[in-house]
């Protein structure tokens, strides 16, 4: 023996074990189940947006070192394998504990002070904006900040910075179902609650993964189901929950419009429409009328290709209905029509009038923490806080005088986060701030990405992990994870959850909200920055928020620590929130109504052809989240998932596990084949959660929705072809010195595909 | 005759590995998990199935009967337990006794692992990790009753039948009304070598 000692600190995973994969615990032969002093901190999940209770156990010591399940209303104690082990990110040995800086990218990181970090990145925004102008520098924030996080990113940008070029990694995400929400019904979140979907007699599940991107949620699925209603799942994909479907709409990627034009067709061929809820309530009727009309199930069969008798099945399953919902999340969302995709969806539910009634009504399923809150609240490029217009001189009027400052120094819009991106390769933005998201994993067609960061002159991130973006930028701020500080988030539901700090953060991290102010004030705008924490902020946002449609005045953390949750619109301290919106048919447009739009079908926007003749469609897998950057750190879930992989059928011609090129007209990657039937023989899929050279980002495509600015995810053309080896997979980006936690990253090495897609089972690991 | 215990319906099934993820957070063994994921259908569906140990109660525990060193305890509530580790071998007997594939021998320790139905929260009224977290109730802790009152229609067995054995069992499974008791639990043939068959073996 080397005499080496275990840390006593049972919170703190000791370098060097072997059998445990867990980080942020002992290993399991040393382990004392003597934790007698711990105590229970009540919070929430950090990663999607369903917004899972639990506790965070914390030791004698202060320190978070497990999870136990919490009987919150919104999950009762169900928790999906990434919740389960979040815990283990808050003391993980691979946090950034002090400021890296370098000053070109050709040399190494060093740990700086935070004073020099600071006063370097101040002098670099003062040096950019005064040689290329304000709008030269732009921010980039997250929606997995809480939203006093992501007030703060839209204030600093438009108040400190005074650019106009901020946005979000929510316009990667959640931006398709805005705006259709926004044009459709004038309020941008899901209408129904959670506890609905127990409720209705007709399930319709649209591009929505919910066994592995929202698993918690698939107790309300089967719930529905065990009550006798009858489920659709719409995915060229068998997933979990289409698995026992009673029917499984397996349409072509990139057609989703197509099929839901053809299903109202035929709702309104049977007098299956409910008249008198569309004449008393919806403007635009006569006009959708006439534009489905043009869709009979025949040209759906040959659009997407399906047969003509399941657009017949799931039109009479869903209209014949007495109570019936649609949800869905990316799969419609992600195209260059996913706006209009979102809007056939709800022209189905609103023409049987299946709104605003319990088991009635329709919602879109966020993929982030605060999914729903980091779009509200005024981080991305037209909006301000309250969901106000950047581009309405009322709005803007309303949010000069509550930020102190005149209504012309308020920027005008900026742009989307991919546009942004081309203004970086163009020069037009020359130095860039990003917090809490990681775009060399998460945007499209990496190839662009990379030359755009790689032209800013400076580029600064927060993160509490070296993100693959981070490892490329010029200055690295380590802050908080969500278990370190306080704050709300949104869940999909619209529902304001709190999540509580559970112990303090390691020395030389610092919050978000401090860094953001301490820069703020060092570039002159301290007096619009004096906020001690999220308490503050948050009195501001809800201030800033009241009166207007997304009302936050009557949500306060006490409130919130009361109630377990609130849902907004609530304008009163006494005001009980607003579970369920339409109760009375009214839409949040001025006129009351809700806003039908006609829809026409047009193609993807990568074209096929003989070299590129199949469709690539990209997604998630249950046990890693987003860009990967918290999950591909821990353990379990690197276990259950080492790496990416690409999904093809049979008839293809390969054999389970053999190196597949896929190739796109953006990049190539070479990955092992998951040989299945669950997909359709003309699409392959890869999971996106991991980095170059495995990236699946780099070979979708960067082409954009004209109103959401969405990227089609979804949809381009590709072809696969036989190849000798697989790329590997590179190991997550630590600081200088610092090996990624090795016990941890064991399997990634694994050239085999997942046993599923869910991952690789038990009886198959080494 | 069912106390409150695990009931597994693979029909509400996944394969997230949240069982496998909260067994690992038991603090008596934290770091390892006891359950086995298994995707039953692969390359055709995404089919999976948790299995935990199943507590045969008649024959009583067929990986205690055969324990050479008496290690695997059963407790009065009809618990089988893992192998208490001062007096485990590491023989693995209790490995190929086990009709359902259950115990595992951790070779580092020599040492049996397995479900013991978190006796730890069991016994102060708690729900066992993996039931407690389920995101689907694929694996449901409670009566046959609560479970009938959630899920209405639904049917129980505890009835496996493997070869000309029947095994009962104190975990139940969710089976379709028409495949009530006993459950086919897998055919075990004739041991062949070479396509001989050894009847010395059988």
């Amino acid at each position: 023996m080397s005499g080496e000692q275990v840390p006593l600190d049972p919170s703190v995973a000791p370098l060097g074990t072997r059998e445990f994969r867990d980080a942020g615990g002992l290993p399991a032969a040393a382990w004392r189940a003597d934790q007698t002093e711990q105590t229970l901190v009540p919070t929430h999940c950090c990663f999607c947006g369903i917004q899972c209770g639990m506790y965070l156990r914390v030791d004698g010591r202060g320190k978070v070192f497990g999870v136990e399940p919490r009987n919150h209303d919104i999950n009762r104690m169900r928790l999906c394998p990434k919740g389960i082990n979040a815990y283990q990110q808050v003391n993980h040995p691979d946090r950034l504990t002090a400021p890296l800086l370098r000053r070109d990218r050709k040399q190494p990181f060093r740990e700086v002070s935070w004073d020099e970090a600071l006063e370097f990145t101040v002098e670099q925004i003062n040096r950019i904006q005064r040689e290329h102008g304000r709008d030269a520098f732009g921010m980039l924030g997250g929606a997995s900040l809480f939203s006093e996080k992501t007030y703060l990113v839209g204030k600093f940008a438009r108040v400190a910075l005074k650019t106009r070029h901020v946005d979000y990694n929510g316009r990667l995400c959640m931006v398709s179902a805005a705006g259709a929400n926004k044009l459709a019904f004038g309020i941008d979140r899901a209408a129904n609650p959670f506890a609905d979907i127990l409720q209705t007699d007709c399930l319709l599940i649209v591009g929505a993964n919910v066994g592995e991107c929202f698993p918690v949620l698939t107790q309300y699925v089967w719930g529905a189901r065990d009550r006798g209603a009858t489920l659709i799942v719409v995915d060229p994909r068998q997933t979990a929950v289409a698995r026992t479907a009673d029917i499984h709409v397996a349409l072509k990627s990139g057609t989703d419009s197509a099929f839901f034009n053809a299903v109202l067709h035929v709702i309104v061929e049977e007098g299956l429409t409910d008249e008198a809820f569309l004449a008393a309530n919806t403007t635009g009727w006569a006009e959708v009328k006439a534009a489905v009309k043009e869709y009979p199930p025949s040209r759906a069969a040959e659009i997407c290709g399906v047969p003509a008798e399941q657009v017949v099945e799931v039109a009479r399953s869903f209209g014949r209905a007495r109570r019936a919902m649609g949800w869905h999340a990316r799969g419609i969302e992600h195209h260059t029509q996913g706006v209009e995709n979102c809007l056939t969806v709800i022209n189905l539910c609103t023409a049987t009038g299946n709104l605003g009634r319990p088991g009635a009504g329709y919602g879109t399923l966020t993929g982030q923490g605060n999914g729903q809150g980091g779009r509200e609240h005024g981080q991305k490029s037209d909006l301000l806080p309250g969901g106000r217009s950047i581009n309405d001189p009322a709005h803007r009027r309303q949010i000069a005088a509550i930020w102190g400052i005149e209504e012309s120094e308020l920027p005008p819009a900026g742009t989307s986060m991919m546009e942004m991106v081309w203004q970086m390769q163009r020069q037009e933005i020359r130095g860039l701030i990003g917090v809490c998201n990681n775009p060399f994993v998460s945007l499209p067609n990496y190839a662009v990405v990379k030359d755009g960061y790689d032209k800013l002159e400076f580029h600064a991130q927060f993160d509490f992990f070296l993100s693959e973006t981070a490892a490329n930028a010029h200055v690295v701020f380590p802050v908080t994870t969500w278990a370190e500080d306080e704050g709300v988030m949104a869940n999909a539901e619209a529902r304001v959850v709190k999540h509580n700090k559970a112990q303090e953060p390691p020395e030389g991290v610092r919050t978000d909200t401090w860094v953001m102010c301490e820069l703020a004030r060092r570039l002159g705008a301290g007096s619009k920055f004096a906020f001690e924490g999220s308490r503050d902020v948050f009195d501001e946002l809800r201030r800033a928020s009241a009166g207007t449609v997304i009302d936050y005045y009557g949500i306060t953390y006490d409130r919130l620590e009361r109630t377990g949750g609130l849902v907004w619109p609530c304008p009163g301290l006494e005001h009980p929130g607003t579970p369920r919106l339409f109760e009375d048919g009214r839409s949040y447009h001025p006129d009351g109504k809700i806003h039908l739009q006609a829809v026409e079908w047009h193609p993807p926007a990568d074209p096929y052809d003989d070299d590129f003749p199949m469709t690539l469609t990209t997604g998630r897998t249950v046990a890693h989240f987003l860009s990967g950057n918290q999950t591909r750190r821990l353990g379990a879930l690197v276990e259950q998932t080492p790496r990416p992989w690409v999904e093809v059928h049979p008839s293809q011609g390969f054999r389970n596990g053999e190196p597949v090129r896929v190739v796109t007209r953006r990049g190539s990657a070479v990955l092992p084949a998951l040989v299945t039937e669950a997909i359709r023989p003309d699409h392959v899929f890869v999971p996106y959660h991991w980095p170059y050279p495995v990236a699946a980002n780099e070979l979708t495509v960067d082409a954009l929705d004209p109103r959401s600015k969405i990227p089609e995810y979804k949809v381009c053309a590709v072809r696969i072809e036989r190849a000798r080896a697989v790329d590997e997979v590179p190991a997550p980006p630590t600081p200088p010195g610092r090996e990624a936690y090795p016990e941890t990253q064991a399997p990634r090495t694994d050239p085999l595909p997942p046993t599923s897609s869910q991952g690789v089972g038990t009886g198959e690991r080494g | 005759m069912l106390g409150r215990t695990i009931f597994i319906d693979p029909g509400r099934c996944i394969g997230c590995q949240a069982c496998v993820s909260a067994c690992r957070e038991c603090d008596s063994h934290r770091g390892k998990s006891m359950i086995h994921l298994d995707y039953t259908d692969e390359g055709r569906t995404v089919a999976s199935l948790p299995t935990v140990c199943m507590h045969c109660e008649d024959p009583v525990a067929p990986c205690a009967e055969v324990c050479p060193a008496e290690a695997i305890l059963i407790t009065a509530d009809g618990v089988v337990h893992e192998a208490d580790p001062t007096r485990c071998i590491g023989c693995a007997n209790c490995v190929n006794a086990c009709p359902f594939g259950v115990p595992k021998i951790d070779l580092a320790a020599k040492l049996q692992m397995k479900c013991n139905l978190c006796y730890d929260r069991t016994s102060y009224g708690l729900a066992p990790m993996c039931a407690t977290v389920c995101p689907t109730g694929a694996l449901f802790y409670g009566t046959a009753e609560e479970l009938q009152a959630e899920r209405p229609g639904v049917d129980v067995s505890t009835e496996f039948v493997f070869g000309a054995t029947t095994v009962s069992t104190g975990v139940a499974m969710v089976v379709p009304p028409e495949r009530q008791a006993p459950v086919p639990g897998g055919l075990l043939n004739v041991i062949e070598v070479n396509g001989r068959s050894t009847p010395g073996n059988g």
